[in-house]
């Protein structure tokens, strides 16, 4: 048992705070009234190896590992939350692809992700969000070509992603039916159906996809033809660390700025507000613990599904949490354009939504506490 | 980073399991409807060297360190949790301080003795005007010559009916404030130390507690722990130490009622099928899961930092026990509130244990500082910064 951190750790979560600090947190807001973090962030981010944590170095990455990840996730979300989500999906499609792909794949595209290229995860649909095997995009084999035809929902960066993770049906219903290829920009048939105008992380775009006969070569298959759910399972048991983390990073925001607000009030200001501070240090906490537990578990190759959700459950929930109390405990001033706490509470809302709803995590946890 | 118990720790929490599950469950439910104390348990808690687990070997203890503690606390609690509030005091609240702020003559006479099982102490600081307000006590002590004269009284003191030893704190200077408080270890039979009836309680019944009178109770000055006026700073120590415990207890408290609940759901039919599948049942199931976890995560994380802080003295975890008792114990609450719902009225009938579980788990949230406490003490910190 050790509890805290390896010195490399520490450089990488350092490394996210100062950029977290100096460049993103002084610039959140212009880039949430502009709807876009500028490339050069991104390009930023991937020179201090955090586009790609976990990903071999072999492969581009830093080989840094999940906790590492993890640190530098919440670290980067504390700066702009927007940013944090783009990180978080580019860093999840990395590793998909160096766990899944062949080594053309891994070459080809784990570079480019490392160095700030975004990747986008085009699993939801209009009619399958918590249930992929409703899904309804299909690829067919017509000779040496997939043709994918279907509408993706709510995929972020999806119009600025270098490469698309797809999923799609090619054999039968329900969720051995679905496999998974990788899309490049650009493709021929693929398109933006829709920009999505959204409560927060508005710095980060939401689109959806249409894929009208997208023609990719056979070898854009992503790991074998029916592994579709059992990667996309993975991929969002690795993703719900990084959510639970984002989320931390979020609330963390909040919360600095409400312990701010006290210690300019006399006396750290009324009992009853610093009984909501000391509640929202301590959910933090707690957070802190099954976060990094979740991201331990995975960086050892344990089966993480449990620490996954109870994390990705507990710290989003109590995230949202932290930052209503912030805007309680500040007043007024927190419900103000630009006020970090006014973007903060906006920003977490969907962390309880993507990449598995709380209610998902609910039925993951129970049915392996009841099996 | 490594979330993993060590070998070590394996081997205590599955000691503890083992005693808890053979030796103490089947007693729990009759000792808590007769308010019976368990002679016969703390004894082999004793002999099983859970009375003073991260007491060094060299003075009689488990030589062990605070997360195996922790883990040890869970299990006996879990199966009743008078027997883990006794095995708490006796470990945190009289050993902890002996061990940190003891003479050499102290530690010989009184720490061996205590760690092994052979005798066993209680903590006096409550008394029944001052409880949050722990500095502003009514008992004093008055030097005259080479002793003290104690006068005053202290109450809730678990263990008291049956303690060998008290740890006793007084006012020795009132301009002083809480630095005018000092630490006494008064061993039972003193002239004038004088133990009243045990009180009866909500929940916790196997653990006695009671006030304690002192008449004119006079002790040798080489009884006094630590320095004239140091009294207020090793409660607050010691107490840093001992809301581990009582996270660790309410813990097992709720993971005890956690796990019937999680068996009797897939048992309980309900609308042709077991009620365990029901969503409802299902969510409520997560949640207490998820606090459950929670709680762990911030329990064992104060335990490790104390550990730590043996090695290396800039090591605090004031802040990370508050919390963890604060959360521990509130989600106590919680848990046997809900894992009582699941049992419906057999979780209401005193023929099963739930009811038990939901009146124990009530106290956690007040001794050794309550919820509002922790969280004075969590805000204090967070506002220094």
């Amino acid at each position: 048992m050790h509890l805290e951190p390896t010195p490399q750790q520490l450089r990488f979560r350092d490394a996210a705070r100062d950029f977290a600090t100096e460049v993103l947190a002084p610039n959140a807001a212009r880039f949430e009234r502009d709807e876009r973090v500028p490339d050069e962030i991104f390009v930023e981010l991937g020179r201090r190896g955090l586009m790609a944590v976990a990903v071999p170095e072999a492969l581009g990455g830093s080989g840094a590992g999940t906790v590492a990840y993890s640190l530098a996730m919440t670290e980067i979300a504390r700066g702009c939350g927007s940013t944090a989500v783009t990180m978080a999906v580019t860093n999840m499609v990395g590793e998909v692809i160096a766990a899944f792909g062949d080594d053309a794949q891994k070459l080809h595209w784990c570079p480019r992700l490392a160095a700030g290229e975004l990747g986008g995860f085009a699993l939801s649909e209009a009619e399958a969000g918590s249930d992929p095997g409703g899904m309804r995009t299909t690829a067919t084999l017509e000779g040496d070509e997939w043709v994918i035809t279907g509408t993706k929902q709510w995929i972020s960066h999806g119009d600025l992603s270098s490469v698309l993770v797809v999923w799609a049906r090619t054999d039968g219903p329900g969720a051995r039916g679905l496999s998974c290829f990788l899309v490049p920009k650009g493709a021929p048939g693929l398109g933006i159906a829709k920009h999505e105008d959204k409560m927060g992380l508005r710095a980060s775009h939401t689109v959806a996809l249409s894929l009208d006969g997208v023609r990719v070569p056979e070898s854009a298959l992503l790991g074998p033809r029916g592994a579709g759910f059992r990667i996309a399972m993975m991929a969002l048991d690795g993703g719900r660390v990084g959510i639970a983390s984002q989320a931390l990073g979020i609330a963390t925001a909040a919360y600095e700025s409400a312990v701010a607000h006290l210690r300019a009030r006399k006396g750290g200001g009324d009992q009853a507000l610093q009984f909501r501070l000391a509640d929202m240090a301590t959910r933090l906490e707690a957070g802190r613990g099954l976060a990094l537990r979740a991201a331990s578990a995975k960086e050892r190759g344990d089966v993480f599904s449990r620490e996954a959700s109870i994390a990705k459950a507990f710290c989003t929930e109590n995230a949202w949490a932290v930052c209503n109390a912030a805007v309680e405990v500040i007043g007024d001033d927190a419900l103000l354009e630009g006020h970090v706490a006014e973007r903060c509470v906006r920003d977490v809302r969907v962390t309880m939504i993507y990449e598995g709803t709380s209610e998902v995590q609910r039925v993951v946890i129970s049915r392996l506490e009841l099996r | 980073m490594d979330f993993r118990l060590t070998e070590e720790q394996q081997l205590i929490q599955k000691s503890a399991r083992d005693f808890a599950q053979k030796e103490v469950a089947a007693k729990a439910r009759e000792l808590d409807k007769e308010g019976r104390w368990p002679t016969e348990l703390v004894k082999r808690m004793g002999e099983l060297g859970f009375l003073g687990i991260a007491v060094p070997d060299e003075h009689g203890g488990g030589g062990a360190d605070n997360v195996s503690y922790a883990l040890a606390m869970i299990e006996i609690s879990k199966a009743c949790a008078s027997t883990g509030v006794i095995m708490s005091v006796n470990n945190s609240l009289v050993c902890d301080p002996l061990l940190k702020f003891g003479s050499d003559a102290q530690k010989k006479e009184f720490l061996a003795p205590l760690a092994s099982g052979q005798k066993l102490g209680c903590f006096g600081l409550t008394e029944p005007a001052s409880g949050s307000d722990a500095s502003n006590m009514d008992t004093v002590a008055v030097k005259d010559g080479d002793s003290w004269v104690i006068n005053g009284s202290k109450n809730w003191i678990t263990n008291g009916p049956h303690a060998d030893v008290i740890l006793v704190f007084c006012c020795t200077d009132r301009s002083q404030g809480a630095r005018g408080t000092t630490a006494f270890i008064v061993p039972k039979g003193t002239p004038g130390f004088n133990p009243q009836p045990r009180d009866h309680k909500l929940g916790i019944h196997a653990a006695h507690s009671c006030t304690i009178f002192f008449e004119d109770c006079r002790v040798p000055d080489a009884l006094r722990l630590g320095d004239v006026g140091m009294g207020f700073k090793i409660a607050m120590h010691t107490l840093d130490g001992g809301r581990i415990g009582i996270a660790s207890q309410a813990i097992g408290i709720a993971e005890a009622a956690y796990e019937k609940a999680v068996a009797y759901s897939k048992e309980r039919k309900a609308f042709g099928e077991p009620i365990a599948n029901k969503q409802a049942i299902q969510f409520k199931i997560a949640d207490m899961a998820m606090k459950l976890d929670a709680a762990k995560a911030l329990t064992l994380r104060a335990a490790w930092l104390k550990d730590q802080a043996v090695k290396d003295k800039s090591v605090r975890h004031t802040q990370e026990s508050a919390m963890a008792k604060l959360y521990a114990s509130e989600i106590a609450t919680e848990v046997t509130h809900q894992a009582l719902q699941v049992f419906g009225g057999y979780g209401y009938s005193t023929e099963y244990d739930m009811e038990r579980h939901y009146r124990d788990a009530r106290i956690t949230e007040i001794y050794e500082g309550t919820s509002e406490i922790m969280r004075v003490v969590i805000a204090a910190n967070a506002l220094k910064g």
